[in-house]
């Protein structure tokens, strides 16, 4: 067991333990944090696959972003937390069974010979001027670039969403309307009532 | 010596404790989409791991396309969730049910 192999264990073993503490804590907030703690450990495992690029986009987008968004959210809203924990292990055993077979199915197919050292031996190691960064620029920017427009598009549409599902006008609000205010007519405002003329005593 | 198939089997791992997560949190919105989120990291765990063993960068590109979706999705859903919480007072599943589906 060399040192890769000692990391890969040692990151995967937290992995899986952070993300079974994610579904199962109590507090939603125990839950968020602990996915920050998996997506950090997976950007490990992604350097020991030599994607440096990805495995900081991963810190950066989703723990700088997405997390504390979550985190933001977990503590804004006001939960009760025993009604949504109602029936939490009821499904339990379904779930566990199904998860089980289709963890277990996959793993026969995965373990087998195709995707062993044998068949997909490990590539050497890049030399050290390499820029795993620079090589996605260049692919980003010639051969990806109509799919890189578009997800830009998908960004900029998402915030444009976000901004107007959140948002609300205020009714206690006082302003101006100048158009109804030029708008308005005589009839609007005055009302002309006939009384009858009172006699002189 | 690590190959490729102790990452994809950590892959379906993890995709697996996300499928439980749906199952066992079906009254909560926050951690449902948590549970989103760990398959799609499992997902990624795949394609980079391939990557990296087939020696082809495409792979990677992929990642990156769906991390843009990815956080597109969660600013999205937790907005949805927002606007839901203003107007309802609560986020159990069994009390969305205003479309009487």
């Amino acid at each position: 067991m060399n040192f890769q192999d000692f990391i890969f264990y040692s990151l995967a073993s937290v992995l899986v333990i952070s993300a079974l503490g994610v579904i199962t804590l109590r507090n939603p907030v125990h839950s968020a944090l602990l996915l920050v703690l998996a997506f950090v450990t997976s950007s490990g495992l992604w350097l020991l696959l030599e994607a440096e690029f990805l495995a900081i986009t991963l810190v950066l987008v989703y723990v700088g972003a997405v997390m504390v968004l979550f985190l933001f959210v977990v503590m804004m809203l006001d939960i009760n937390l025993d009604r949504l924990r109602e029936g939490f292990w009821k499904w339990f055993p379904f779930g566990a069974a199904l998860a089980l077979v289709m963890a277990v199915e996959m793993s026969m197919v995965l373990m087998g010979q195709q995707f062993g050292s044998d068949n997909m031996p490990a590539p050497t190691p890049k030399a050290a001027d390499y820029s795993n960064t620079k090589e996605l620029g260049r692919l980003l920017y010639t051969d990806y670039v109509y799919a890189f427009e578009l997800a830009a598009v998908i960004l900029l549409v998402a915030m444009v969403a976000a901004i107007a599902i959140t948002l609300r006008s205020r009714t206690d609000k006082k302003s101006l309307n100048i158009s109804k205010q030029i708008a308005v007519r005589r009839n609007d405002r005055i009302r002309v009532v006939s009384m009858p003329a009172e006699k002189k005593e | 010596m690590v190959s490729l198939s102790h990452y994809l089997v950590l892959g379906a791992v993890l995709f697996g404790i996300g499928v439980v997560g749906i199952f066992l949190n079906r009254k909560n919105v926050i951690i449902l989409l948590m549970s989103i989120e760990l398959m799609l990291l499992a997902v990624n765990m795949n394609f980079v791991a391939f990557s990296h063993y087939l020696q082809d960068t495409a792979g990677q590109i992929f990642v990156f396309f769906i991390l843009a979706v990815a956080a597109a999705e969660a600013a999205i859903g937790l907005a949805i969730l927002v606007a839901l919480f203003r107007n309802l007072r609560t986020i159990n599943v069994d009390d969305l049910d205003e479309l009487k589906g």
